[in-house]
């Protein structure tokens, strides 16, 4: 028989159903993965096993160890969650009481299930820290939350989940808010552990390279249906429902021409330096310098794209926002030979040249604009002879340009705002206000992070098209090795602000020196 | 909203969400309309400050219209001698006068009155009660004790602290809003200069300052709005300067950045619509504090002139004659409602504006 047994369930939201009839089963030891993209309802249905979600009404049946967790009493329940069954969320950090140690935290959790008190609690919640392979267990149980970094965050959640020896582990995104070299350290964790203690353990996650590597079994659910089951080996080889075939060819395919001649961009010497507050009574009359970007040199030509990967904290992105001109920056950048320290006109006439395009199109929205107003603003600055219709003319042409249309008419979208569009149309819309002004150059900042996968793929699909078209260079800042094998042309790899390496696509990624970008390049692919 | 060109972005949830298509302002106005209360406090409050908009015609011891021997005169708009309708002085009518009444009463005269036959600064030399009279039909709420009639005094008093309010609070949102402005967005040595300033302003005792000013200059309604205003401005500086130090550092402002957008626009456009919320959910506490500290200072003594009908000035006088209650008992009512109206607008704002509402209605 096996451990989790779930038969036909439904959940909604008032009148909204947004998890339908879905059955699976888990045995004992089993590693099954609930795979989707976001609103798919893996979560939701993972949150529903507990019966943790207060507002939804559920129907169907959830069968753990012989006993319908749907008709528990409050008190069964009570004793199912953390003890039998044990959850792991996303972001450590807010899992997590900031006020309490994690020493606490742990003992709190043997207190309420094991009835363990005073130095036994306290030795249980040591060896539990140990066995997640945190170094100085004795130590560490005495630290607070913010004093450990995320991965060692999310391993003390781990430790907390694991203290009761629960059957069955819910890992909920564990590694999405993790860097890319840590994510690995956490899933063989997770795996070892399962191994050790024949629990069983649900992986809930968007990422199929995860399921290729951690699951025996997958689950993929679309818009709150499950629409095919099975051994993650099979299904990966050969998918039945359309669906899963294109979430397993969501990666980018790479299409690109091989870039021009001559130099659109150049940087000497990049560095870039925050103001940090010096410890002691020396803080009180001097502040130190933090390095976040030391010392880069790069050069780029027209129609080419320069791959910049890093974890974060790496200086990435501050090196995008120096190249940018919009942080102060020593050292030489130059945007098609002009140099960023010319007079103010010099300088307006020189952000045409270069537009950007961030991660959350959520944020880089102002939401109380409509559409028109945020794609025509640069018009607006940089070719204000323009009057209002061929303006609207312009905004026009360039939604068609990045394909953000309705029944192929883009004007019924002029005046709506950001707030009516989905995440992917969004950032069509990014790239929309940053085309429109016609630059040489685009930042994108880890343009697709944000994204679903199958959506991401028809992001770069699209900067790829505009790239020939137009023959746009891109400094391609992002932690994906996919969406840097796929798009660029030459790729730098930074860690703590430095550059370790770079050159062409192939040398970095197929046969790097550095053993930093092998660990990168081999977390990022499965 | 799927576009066919995103080919059907499989991100869509099982039953769509419906997406409003209105501007955030628009859907906040709609949610602070389904909240009944505040939405009926906000239409009450509206329907009060306008009736005491009509004061002087709803609440006036000169007739509206008078017809005087075949002669049609508006003593609203004129000012007419007793002489005009057979007195025997030059001096103006006092249309309360026994003598004038009756001759109004006369055949083919007639004088429509208001509602209310008191001005707030009537002072009725005819009444048989002693002041401060209990309510009676002539003085629907009774008499001050000068004599003046309550409801007229009330009604003037109302109107006068809705409109300090009003002024107070948008000239401290103004100021407010233009200082935080400046301080969030430049950041830095400025933000650390400007808010030095403000500590500094703020540490200044505001009633002593109050007291010393309203001993040097003569006592106005407009000195108060001054005083109130350079004294009440921090603390929506303060909000809408953590508004903009926050949003300074949105992408949608740096992208506006990298357009190269000045800054006055990108303050304007950008960021400040966005950063206006905690302004809108202050200003309706804001007047419920400029209320009471108008009414304060009248009961003080330290307020408007004597004669002006206020508030505070009427508790005063409740203090003072203990034993006519309704004196006390009306001008506690008047300030309970105003205030508690103003209360539930501000709370219901607050949740229409609620950023955390503002962005839904659209899946992530």
């Amino acid at each position: 028989m096996s451990l989790l047994e779930v038969k036909e369930l439904c959940v909604a939201f008032g009148a909204r159903r947004v998890v339908d009839r879905v059955s699976f089963s888990l045995d004992a030891g089993g590693k099954l993965a609930l795979v989707g993209e976001s609103g798919s309802g893996k979560t939701v249905t993972a949150l529903s096993l507990l019966r943790l979600l207060d507002a939804a009404r559920l129907s169907g049946e959830v069968i753990f160890g012989g006993k319908d967790v749907l008709q528990c009493s409050a008190a069964e329940l009570h004793e199912l969650r953390g003890s039998d069954i044990a959850m792991i969320f996303q972001e450590p950090m807010t899992a997590l009481n900031p006020v309490y140690t994690v020493g606490d935290q742990i003992v709190e959790t043997l207190q309420l299930h094991k009835g363990l008190r005073g130095a036994p609690a306290h030795a249980a919640a040591v060896a539990a820290l140990h066995r997640v392979g945190i170094a100085d267990p004795d130590l560490r149980v005495h630290s607070y939350p913010h004093q450990l970094s995320g991965g060692q965050r999310q391993r003390a959640l781990i430790a907390m989940a694991l203290a009761c020896d629960p059957k069955l582990l819910i890992a909920d995104e564990p590694t999405t808010a993790l860097d890319l070299t840590v994510r690995m350290q956490i899933l063989e964790l997770l795996d070892r552990l399962r191994s050790d203690t024949g629990m069983a353990l649900l992986l809930i996650t968007h990422d199929l390279n995860l399921v290729r590597r951690f699951a025996d079994h997958v689950a993929v659910m679309e818009r709150g249906r499950l629409v095919e089951q099975g051994i993650t080996d099979q299904v990966m080889r050969r998918p039945q429902h359309p669906y899963t075939r294109k979430l397993i060819d969501s990666r980018p395919a790479r299409a690109l021409v091989s870039a021009g001649e001559g130099l659109i961009a150049a940087g000497r010497g990049i560095s870039v330096e925050f103001p940090k507050r010096l410890p002691g009574i020396i803080g009180w009359f001097r502040s130190g310098k933090f390095m976040a970007v030391q010392d880069i040199d790069f050069e780029l030509s027209p129609g080419e794209t320069l791959g910049v990967i890093g974890e974060s904290g790496s200086g990435k992105t501050t090196l995008a926002l120096a190249v940018l001109g919009l942080v102060a920056a020593h050292g030489d950048i130059r945007i098609g030979g002009t140099p960023w320290s010319v007079g103010p006109g010099e300088r307006r006439a020189l952000r045409r040249r270069i537009q950007v395009v961030f991660q959350d199109p959520l944020s880089s929205l102002s939401p109380r604009l409509t559409l028109e107003a945020i794609v025509g603003e640069g018009l607006e600055i940089h070719e204000p002879a323009l009057d209002a219709a061929q303006r609207r003319e312009r905004v026009i042409e360039a939604l068609y340009d990045v394909g953000l249309t309705e029944n192929d008419a883009a004007e019924p979208l002029l005046h709506r705002y950001p707030h009516e569009f989905s995440g992917g149309q969004r950032q069509r819309i990014a790239i929309a206000r940053a085309l429109i002004v016609r630059p040489q150059l685009l930042v994108l900042d880890e343009p697709t992070s944000a994204l679903d996968v199958t959506v991401q793929k028809l992001v770069l699909q699209l900067l790829g098209g505009l790239q020939r078209k137009y023959g746009l260079s891109y400094i391609l800042v992002t932690h994906d090795v996919d969406v840097v094998r796929a798009m660029a042309h030459r790729v730098m790899v930074m860690k703590d602000g430095r550059v370790i390496e770079s050159g062409p696509l192939e040398q970095v990624l197929g046969n790097s020196k550095s053993g930093y970008t092998r660990r990168l390049v081999e977390a990022g692919v499965a | 909203m799927n576009v066919p060109t995103i080919a059907g972005s499989a991100s869509a949830p099982l039953a769509a969400r419906p997406v409003s298509r209105q501007s955030p302002t628009r859907r906040a106005w709609r949610r602070f309309r389904s909240n009944r209360l505040g939405y009926a406090s906000l239409l009450l409050f509206a329907v009060l400050f306008g009736i005491s908009l009509l004061a002087e015609v709803l609440s006036n011891d000169k007739p509206l219209v008078v017809r005087y021997d075949g002669q049609w005169y508006f003593p609203l708009l004129q000012s007419l001698p007793e002489t005009t309708f057979g007195g025997d002085f030059e001096t103006p009518a006092d249309y309360l006068d026994p003598l004038i009444r009756e001759n109004f009463a006369k055949p083919g005269n007639f004088a429509w009155f208001p509602p209310n036959r008191y001005h707030h600064s009537t002072i009725n030399y005819f009444s048989e009660a002693p002041s401060p009279a209990p309510p009676d039909a002539g003085n629907l709420l009774g008499t001050d004790d000068r004599g003046r009639d309550l409801l007229a005094r009330l009604l003037y008093g109302f109107r006068i602290s809705v409109v300090f309010a009003l002024l107070v609070s948008a000239m401290c949102a103004a100021f407010g809003v233009f200082y935080g402005a400046i301080q969030g967005y430049f950041a830095g040595w400025t933000d650390i200069a400007m808010e030095r300033f403000s500590e500094i302003w703020s540490a200044m005792p505001t009633l002593y300052m109050l007291i010393i000013f309203s001993s040097l200059f003569a006592p106005s309604f407009w000195l108060l709005v001054a005083l109130l205003s350079i004294f009440g401005w921090l603390g929506i500086a303060a909000y809408v300067r953590a508004e903009f130090l926050k949003n300074r550092t949105l992408d949608y402002v740096r992208a506006a950045r990298a357009l190269g957008q000045s800054d006055v626009v990108i303050m304007r456009r950008h960021i400040l619509p966005n950063s206006l919320t905690p302004v809108v959910t202050l200003v309706p506490f804001e007047m419920a504090g400029a209320i009471g500290a108008l009414t304060s200072l009248d009961f003080l003594g330290l307020g408007v002139p004597p004669d002006t009908p206020s508030l505070g000035e009427l508790l005063n006088q409740g203090k003072s004659n203990l034993d006519a209650w309704w004196i006390s008992l009306s001008t506690f009512g008047v300030l309970v409602v105003t205030l508690l109206l103003l209360i539930l607008i501000g709370d219901a704002l607050r949740d229409a504006l609620d950023p955390r509402k503002l962005l839904q209605g659209d899946e992530q």
